[in-house]
């Protein structure tokens, strides 16, 4: 665990907080943008995904606040030295929309629940207070920036997902074992992350 | 990419493409489960967006800022008092002996806002019930004893058939024959239409749910119940006469004046289902002999119009509910909830996009104003 290296060691892998948080949140997530497209649709779903989805957005919340904190606190191991300059803007902008995303959805969820005059219901007999003035204006803003964002959302996930895979099929470097498993996976493999040698190029 | 092309050996540029099209057929198999969810690759499907639009069509026209259907009502304030005895079928607040406020409406059947009194064959109460204990119960309610059809697709289909046709500007006969031939139980509710008396006020008119609810008691009983709201106003009706001299408007001046003199009262009367009685299907009436509860007292003390009402903003959703109330399996209730949520979204975004004076009060145009 990286947990007793200091913070500004360098490190190879994301801590286990944060894999774990990843991990869960990627599932949450990517069930609440399904939840989300499938109970606006449906005619007969609705009731239950929403009841579902309002918990679930708000527990995202909660998550992220913790995962902000984590990530703050633990440096995140650096990108590939060799990674072109594009690819490093690209994963640094698409991690802080990821995260500005994952606070945004939530908010603006609640906020225009509370804009609908609607009760934020978490579970039977446990309501929210509203976080926002019930007002037409107010609620049909945020109702669409809760549509807009949720696809924008969608896409910055598969962006997310598409990257990953290319690092760990195509560039077959360090980065997506660096969440996908702790430090003593591999610590008998060589270390990848500084000019790339493939390891498995002598097995062919 | 460069470094595929570049830096590395002739198998593995090969491994490269095949993972990258393995890349691209994932996020595109999960881009397109996505679409699939969302509707947008099926055009048949009937979604609460489609089934919106089809209203809007049977409407003849987009009447922005208002409810797509029974646009026009009032708003109306007063409180629910409970009376102890709804505690025997459910732990709802409401059913307590206290005083709890609500912001109803009321209103007529169609999708004008400018629609005749006179005309409209059904007319509707809604509240939103705020307890002391902070939950919320949202009631719709109309003044037919059971609903017309019997399945979602059937509900989609009657809309469709009372669309006007372009070049008359009427429902089209056979397209409603045809209707009416697919779905017998319609016949029912035809009848009801064409014989059932019309009172002469809101206020002598009885409120049915109509879809049934599941009731839990602080012990964790069920039971699956339906209500109406039955008012202590005694029942005049109309006769065929009253009703065409009648004026478009006489809804809501009868309400005025008869708010001007005092409250008016409903009793709310929960009736509980025996085992057989339908739960999945609301145009099924439950035999006369089950037990009726009375349960608490609706009581109206004002009524302003909705334009500038607290009730404009509300989305009447009847599966907004407290504890001890749920809804059931019935498919039409759970519609209702979804259709009223894209009719709510679309009145909102016509009112912040400033599109609807009329229906914000902020300028009366000519067809409001008789």
């Amino acid at each position: 665990m990286s947990v007793r290296v200091p913070d500004n060691h360098v490190t190879s892998h994301f801590n286990l907080t944060a894999r774990v948080l990843h991990w869960s949140m990627a599932l949450a997530i990517v069930a609440m943008l399904f939840v989300g497209i499938g109970m606006v649709a449906s005619l007969s779903l609705r009731p239950a995904l929403v009841s579902l989805h309002r918990p679930l957005g708000i527990a995202i919340l909660l998550l992220v606040v913790v995962r902000l904190l984590n990530r703050l606190r633990h440096a995140p191991p650096p990108l590939p030295t060799d990674l072109p300059h594009v690819q490093v803007l690209a994963a640094r902008a698409s991690h802080w929309l990821l995260y500005t995303l994952m606070f945004a959805m939530p908010l603006v969820g609640w906020s225009m629940l509370s804009a609908g005059g609607y009760p934020v219901t978490m579970f039977k007999g446990f309501n929210l207070p509203p976080i926002a003035p019930h007002d037409a204006t107010v609620y049909a803003l945020l109702r669409s920036a809760h549509t807009w964002l949720a696809l924008l959302l969608f896409a910055t996930v598969l962006m997310h997902l598409a990257a990953a895979l290319y690092h760990a099929w195509v560039r077959r470097d360090a980065v997506f074992a660096s969440m996908a498993t702790g430090p003593h996976a591999d610590s008998a493999a060589p270390d990848t992350m500084v000019d790339e040698a493939d390891p498995r190029a002598s097995e062919s | 990419m460069p470094d595929i092309e570049s830096a590395t050996a002739a198998p593995d540029r090969h491994r490269a493409w095949l993972a990258l099209v393995a890349i691209a057929l994932i996020v595109a198999a999960i881009a397109l489960v996505f679409a699939w969810v969302a509707g947008w690759l099926t055009p048949a499907r009937v979604t609460p967006q489609r089934f919106t639009n089809a209203i809007e069509a049977g409407n003849g026209q987009v009447y922005r800022g208002y409810r797509r259907a029974h646009a026009k009502g009032v708003c109306v304030a007063g409180y629910f008092e409970g009376n102890e005895q709804g505690a025997t079928l459910s732990s709802a607040r409401l059913f307590a002996p206290v005083q709890t406020p609500f912001v109803g409406r009321l209103s007529i059947g169609g999708g004008s806002p400018y629609g005749l009194d006179n005309k409209a064959r059904v007319r509707s109460m809604a509240l939103e019930l705020n307890s002391d204990d902070g939950q919320q119960w949202r009631m719709a309610m109309n003044s037919f004893p059971f609903f017309g059809v019997s399945s979602v697709q059937a509900f989609f289909d009657q809309t469709r058939a009372n669309a006007p046709d372009p070049a008359t500007g009427r429902p089209d006969p056979a397209k409603q024959a045809a209707f009416a031939r697919a779905h017998p139980e319609f016949a029912r509710f035809a009848a009801w239409a064409k014989s059932a008396p019309w009172s002469t006020s809101w206020a002598n008119t009885t409120y049915n749910g109509v879809d049934t609810f599941r009731f839990i008691n602080a012990v964790g009983e069920q039971h699956n119940v339906r209500w109406s709201m039955q008012p202590r106003t005694p029942f005049a009706a109309m006769s065929p006469e009253q009703r065409a001299a009648a004026d478009g408007n006489f809804l809501s001046e009868d309400l005025d004046k008869r708010l001007a003199q005092g409250p008016l009262l409903w009793d709310m009367v929960v009736t509980v289902a025996q085992p057989g009685d339908s739960i999945v299907d609301p145009s099924q009436s439950w035999p006369e002999d089950r037990q009726h509860v009375n349960v608490g007292t609706v009581v109206i003390e004002s009524t302003t119009p909705q334009a500038a009402g607290a009730c404009r903003d509300i989305n009447y959703d009847p599966l907004v509910l407290p504890t001890g109330v749920q809804g059931s399996e019935d498919p039409i209730l759970a519609a209702r909830s979804a259709v009223y949520s894209v009719s709510f979204n679309r009145r909102e975004h016509d009112i912040a996009s400033g599109e609807t004076d009329a229906a914000t009060g902020k300028v009366v145009s000519k067809e409001a104003t008789p």
